[in-house]
């Protein structure tokens, strides 16, 4: 091992360590507002690269029907709530409009992708489809059991995982993709080939890092999440709705994990399946950050994929082994040293 | 309802002049292995319904690649539908499992395995397996003996660390061996990763003169993409786990020049007139692709249209000593299949003997390149 390897296996991990630092930070901020671990978070950046790739090879993508068909389960939800004298007629017109974005969207994807778009529409499209899709799942599946234990939302976030990884198989295939580069640009420095694609990852993982880092530092909207996730019952006192916060959060983490699935579907061939082991992967990072801090899962998340980067080349046949080992001797040093609180 | 006389009446008169073959065959068309087993079962869709004056019945069940049921089925098949022989299952586990039932009903059985296991040692159980897929030994002897002769003297091997990538691994040291071809490094990773950059440094600080990448489907494209963006120059050789479609879409031009042993079938229009397995192979070409549409065709299939060609030319001479349906018929069956010589299928020529129950020369498998992104064969064999 000279200074050339030990420099590529650097870069390697780094590139790695983004891709994980954004299914953590995801993971962080789910957990943080609604105490939901949220499992599935690694299926967000498989949909959203072979949604992306399905626009690029002029196919429309199975998830703009899947949207669709999440906006009439919900506006149909609410009609049957209001019928029932649940909800006002103002849910009803917000989940019409939601269906009349969504077939927008599913019209745009079907007048346009036949023959395959160019990236840079191809992009805000992946990301209309994509995001929906968050806030659904939200309200299909967790927002009726808000109140529920951590270990209930759990359960169900992991059924909602296999649901998702099934859906996938059908959606996409067996067979994964590979999309081209948004940018064909590499150079050498000394050993080390840097890909302009390579840098986007880092560049944008370390963006999405502080742009959350002062959305829930500095602004309002930021506050009023934390808020809900120190005491529900407290912020709807004094007037912050729970429900909305956890749409808005899960809108974010489609946002998040789908534009990881953009970035690194250049790099990787990315299959229906992919995002399991790098949500697993942010799980751990975001475990070394307590599921609390975003700086510290990043760095969590650094640590992993250097980790997985040296351990692939000493005894590839045991790195992930190695890389989930990692997590018992953080749980030791965390329950010792940590704070402890009772479930409420 | 005239009809219904009719065909009884006929079915009536029938029956003594002709005789009635049952084949019975288990296959993998649904789970982990139905990649497969789909291919199979389109195949014996296709086949005549009669042969020689005898008229067959084909019972094709499914065993969910799941060991267990692929016996269920086969003891099923013996007997409660007492077939005079059984085509399957897909794969060598569930095949392993099924020969104490064929043996046990004294049943042909024709396995559309892999491993040289299943015919191997040959015992009194075996006596009644047959296999049509090459052995997995015998591809690697090939891609061995290709390497050889192409002047490779040291050889890396990244696979995938399950059962596909150590099977390939340890057939590939074996034949490596034999062949004078030193084995540098053996890497491993798993099919979802999204980076083997460490595997491939360690692979090219052993520098070898070709890598052989042991997976199968688009997961195999990642490797030889890695191996390519850092500069490796040697040759880059696949396993037969890559031919289909997908792997040259998501492979596009970084799999160009790559070679993979295959059965000449995949190649068939560009082999040379006097090859044994091309006749065969056209014939199974323009049956299978009329119906399921160009390029639809598998090595997989032809497995299963090799194992209708020993059926086919032993069948009649098995009903000339018994009648189909009886335990005589049963042991005259696989006297023949034994027998079979200079029978030409898709994957070669069928030359069985008692102690050889596949029956294909050592030089039958194809050497495959990729060029223009698609399939282009090389030569025969690795001789």
């Amino acid at each position: 091992m000279n200074t050339d390897i030990v420099l590529i296996l650097a870069q390697d991990g780094l590139v790695n360590a983004a891709v994980y630092a954004l299914a953590a930070i995801a993971i962080v901020l789910v957990y943080a507002v609604t105490r939901i671990v949220f499992v599935p978070q690694g299926e967000f950046v498989a949909y959203g690269a072979l949604t992306f790739a399905g626009l690029l090879s002029g196919v429309v993508p199975t998830t703009a029907w899947l949207m669709l068909g999440g906006a009439i389960a919900i506006c149909v939800i609410d009609v049957w709530k209001a019928y029932r004298g649940g909800v006002t007629s103002k849910a009803i017109v917000k989940s019409l409009a939601g269906i009349f974005y969504a077939l927008a969207v599913v019209f745009v994807a079907w007048r346009f992708a036949p023959g395959g778009m160019s990236q840079v529409l191809a992009i805000p499209l992946t990301l209309a489809i994509m995001i929906p899709l968050g806030p659904q799942i939200y309200r299909l599946a967790f927002e009726p059991l808000a109140g529920a234990s951590v270990l209930m939302l759990l359960i169900v976030a992991t059924a909602v995982h296999f649901v998702m990884v099934g859906v996938g198989l059908l959606a996409f295939g067996a067979e994964g993709s590979r999309n081209p580069p948004v940018a064909d640009f590499s150079m050498t420095l000394g050993p080390v080939l840097v890909t302009a694609q390579s840098i986007w990852v880092i560049v944008a993982s370390l963006a999405a890092i502080v742009a959350l880092w002062l959305f829930f530092g500095l602004t309002l909207r930021g506050r009023a999440l934390r808020a809900v996730a120190v005491n529900r019952v407290g912020a709807k006192l004094v007037g912050i709705r729970g429900k909305h916060a956890g749409r808005l959060t899960f809108a974010l983490a489609a946002g998040i994990g789908t534009t990881c699935g953009i970035l690194i579907s250049p790099v990787t061939t990315i299959y229906y399946d992919t995002g399991f082991l790098i949500g697993l992967k942010g799980f751990v990072a975001a475990i070394i950050g307590g599921l609390a801090s975003y700086p510290l899962a990043a760095a969590g998340a650094l640590l992993v994929g250097i980790l997985e980067s040296y351990s692939s080349f000493w005894a590839s046949a045991y790195k992930e082994v190695i890389v989930f080992t990692l997590i018992i001797p953080v749980l030791l040093c965390r329950s010792l040293r940590g704070i402890h609180f009772e479930e409420e | 309802m005239w009809k219904i006389c009719l065909a009884v009446v006929l079915a009536a008169l029938a029956s003594p002049a002709f005789g009635q073959v049952k084949l019975g065959a288990t296959l993998s068309t649904t789970g982990p292995a139905a990649s497969l087993g789909i291919p199979e079962r389109n195949t014996l869709q296709l086949l005549p319904k009669s042969i020689g004056g005898l008229s067959i019945e084909w019972i094709v069940l499914d065993d969910a690649s799941d060991t267990t049921a692929a016996r269920k089925n086969a003891e099923k098949l013996t007997s409660e539908d007492r077939v005079d022989a059984i085509v399957g299952s897909s794969t060598t586990p569930n095949s392993l499992a099924m020969i104490e039932v064929a043996s046990g009903a004294q049943t042909p059985m024709i396995s559309l395995g892999a491993s040289a296991r299943i015919v191997d040692p040959m015992d009194a159980q075996r006596r009644w397996v047959f296999k049509t897929p090459y052995h997995d030994s015998m591809i690697a002897e090939t891609v061995a003996r290709h390497m050889t002769a192409t002047g490779v003297k040291t050889l890396a091997y990244i696979g995938f660390n399950d059962a596909y990538g150590e099977g390939w691994g340890t057939e590939l040291q074996k034949a490596a061996e034999r062949n004078g071809v030193s084995m540098s490094a053996w890497e491993k990773y798993n099919r979802t990763d999204t980076s083997v950059t460490a595997q491939v440094l360690k692979v090219m600080t052993s520098s070898p003169d070709a890598v052989l990448i042991g997976a199968s489907g688009t997961p195999a494209v990642l490797p030889q993409v890695t191996l390519r963006e850092r500069g490796y120059k040697g040759k880059i050789y696949q396993t037969s786990g890559v031919i289909n479609n997908d792997f040259l879409r998501v492979g596009a031009k970084n799999v160009e020049g790559t070679l993979l042993p295959s059965g000449p079938v995949i190649v068939v229009e560009q082999l040379p007139d006097d090859h044994p397995a091309k006749a065969s192979g056209l014939e199974y070409k323009k049956l299978y692709e009329g119906t399921y549409g160009p390029n639809s065709l598998s090595t997989f299939g032809a497995n299963a249209y090799d194992a209708w060609l020993l059926l086919k030319s032993a069948l009649p001479k098995a009903a000339a000593k018994a009648k189909p349906g009886t335990p005589e018929f049963r042991q005259a069956l696989r006297e023949e299949i034994e027998r079979t010589a200079n029978l030409p299928a898709t994957h070669g020529v069928f030359n069985m003997s008692a102690q050889d129950h596949l029956g294909f020369a050592a030089d039958s498998p194809a050497m495959i390149t990729i060029r223009n992104g698609t399939w282009a064969f090389v030569k025969a064999g690795g001789s």
